[in-house]
């Protein structure tokens, strides 16, 4: 059982913890999922898992790293399972047949799912995995949770994310992310949802569900809703390794390439959306030199896939697509402002939103001057769309101080800093402040 | 995250077992295992080098280098090929290189690659090369 690069055998505690999250990260969803198949329980599935996780940190250090970690642990994961099920059957008779079965087959299909770990196999049907996988992603972005639930159960049972890491992520306590996970695989029991694909009819709307879980992830990385530091660079590079791997699972939805390239597009331009001291960069002042060429590459492809599925784009394609302008655009001054009011105007009908509008108010001022995007804003302010949000002020400031009316400006600008909850933000709606002088 | 180079190589035990097995089952072994790296997101290059009887070595060992046609004399482990990835740690890379379906006596060393950004900025050459990696996506 000793690994050959002699990784396991050295002791070094430290050192096989992180291969043993190396490991639970690559292969958490198909292990999770492959249980919750077998078990039929999806709450049992993630416990078990966790247990082995826990087992392995244990026995790989005094044991030496497996030949064949993924396969390790899904048999110990198995295993708890098979206790568990006996347990129960101690207490309750219905378990008992299940208990007698299951050391031959799988539990939920009737089939013998899981064949003997021996010889290296991976004790899961190859040809299950995807649906597997897919099936894991269904039921934790599933629409009975929360969904600060289903972005916690997301990470951690398809990304393998640990609940420290999660709740470093979002800046909260790690017990709260515990009782979030706990109480999320408890709503699922009780609502009794299978763990399945949805049927036909159901698939795009959970799909749906699913990718809009993707994407607070990502924006939650892309820019913080609150803290010192403006990006998360590493929980927005989770999303986009959710959204590849959703993607590889539904290639002829056009909405999952979307999501994709709009994460790509959005992630081409961290290198330039901080300076020096973390501070923030606006779009117009970025050194566009710094934007990630291969992501931009990455993200246009899948957009071009997007696109090339023949059914229009939806929500997040369109936000892609306007992403791939500035992408292609070598300043701001010589970007097509123009298709971007369009396309701000195409999302705008397709997924109505008062950001939206004022996204596409500040492309309007672009491509036809401030004095009509003033009007668009002046209608969003006066029917109380994003009271109580620092981007109506912030825009509003911005195109006062366009147009000269500084006094006005400044009040605005004054008011979105107030409002504004990230320091980084903040700090820039305050220089501009100090620029009006 | 980090690039680490998977660097392949080959024995002679490696090679013959290589000649016995069917091209295709080759193919398929070696597709499924970059369509894994694919959909993870994680390749960014692989190349597979050609018979090293068709290369040739220079050797600097003189005053002018000496060039022979061929392989190294001693060919116990001949470079065969390598993949570039990138993830966020070393244990990450490592597992991944366990999960290649390489070929009994063949060996792979894995190496992180250094980024653009960890050679001085203010020097000319890394300036220059850093605009080639800019326009080309190479960062």
């Amino acid at each position: 059982m000793h690994s050959p690069d002699g990784l396991g055998g050295d002791g070094d505690a430290a050192a096989v913890r992180r291969t043993v999250e190396a490991v639970w990260r690559m292969s958490s969803a198909r292990i999770v999922g492959a249980l919750a198949r077998y078990t039929g329980d999806f709450a049992l599935a993630e416990d078990v898992a966790q247990e082995a996780v826990a087992e392995a940190l244990v026995a790989w250090p005094r044991e030496g790293t497996p030949a064949n970690p993924t396969g390790w642990l899904l048999t110990t994961a198995r295993r708890r399972a098979i206790d568990g099920f006996r347990r129960r059957a101690a207490l309750d008779e219905r378990y008992t047949a299940l208990a007698s079965q299951l050391p031959e087959g799988g539990a939920s299909s009737g089939a013998p799912a899981v064949a003997a770990a021996g010889d290296g196999d991976l004790p899961w049907d190859p040809d299950r995995i995807d649906d597997d996988i897919l099936a894991l992603i269904f039921v934790a972005c599933h629409p009975v949770l929360s969904p600060e639930a289903r972005v916690a159960l997301t990470l951690r049972a398809v990304g393998g994310l640990s609940s420290e890491e999660i709740a470093r992520a979002f800046l909260v306590p790690v017990p709260t992310v515990q009782a979030r996970i706990t109480r999320a695989k408890k709503t699922i029991a009780a609502a009794g949802v299978p763990f399945e694909l949805p049927p036909t009819h159901e698939r795009r709307a959970r799909l749906g569900a699913v990718l809009s879980v993707l994407y607070v992830i990502f924006t939650e990385g892309s820019t913080a809703t609150a803290g010192a530091d403006l990006l998360r660079p590493d929980l927005a590079h989770e999303a986009i390794r959710l959204a590849r791997m959703v993607v590889a699972l539904v290639p002829t939805e056009p909405e999952a390439h979307g999501l994709l390239a709009l994460c790509e597009l959005t992630a081409a331009r961290f290198p330039a959306r901080t300076g020096p001291d973390g501070e923030l960069v606006l779009l117009e002042h970025q050194d566009r030199r710094r934007w990630d060429r291969s992501a931009i590459r990455r993200g246009q492809g899948a957009l071009d896939r997007a696109a090339s599925l023949g059914r229009g784009l939806g929500p997040y394609g369109l936000q892609a697509a306007i992403a791939a302008c500035h992408a292609a655009a070598p300043s701001v001054a010589a970007t097509d402002w123009e298709r971007i009011v369009l396309l701000y105007e195409a999302l705008g009908r397709v997924a109505p939103n008062p950001v939206v509008e004022l996204n596409r108010a500040v492309a309007v001022a672009m491509a036809q001057g401030p004095l009509p995007a003033l009007a668009m804003v002046d209608e969003l302010a006066a029917a109380g769309r994003l009271a109580g949000s620092h981007l109506v002020p912030s825009v509003r400031g911005e195109l006062l101080a366009r147009l000269g009316r500084t006094a006005q400006a400044r009040t605005e600008l004054e008011l979105a800093a107030r409002l504004c909850r990230n320091d980084r933000e903040r700090a820039l709606l305050l220089r501009k402040v100090a620029d009006l002088s | 995250m980090a690039k680490f180079m998977l660097i392949m190589r080959n024995t002679d035990e490696s090679l013959k077992t290589m000649m016995a097995t069917p091209f295709e089952e080759m193919l398929d072994k070696v597709g499924r295992f970059n369509e894994e790296l694919i959909s993870a997101g994680v390749l960014v290059a692989a190349e597979g080098l050609d018979d090293p009887a068709n290369g040739a070595v220079i050797d600097y060992e003189g005053e002018t280098p000496v060039v022979t046609d061929g392989p190294y004399g001693e060919t116990r482990e001949l470079f065969g090929g390598f993949y570039l990835i990138e993830v966020p740690s070393k244990e990450e890379a490592i597992e991944w290189a366990r999960r290649m379906p390489a070929l009994p006596g063949s060996k792979c060393e894995l190496r992180r690659v250094p980024s653009i950004d960890e050679f001085p900025q203010d020097n000319e050459w890394v300036i220059k090369e850093r605009g080639w990696r800019e326009r080309t996506g190479q960062l």
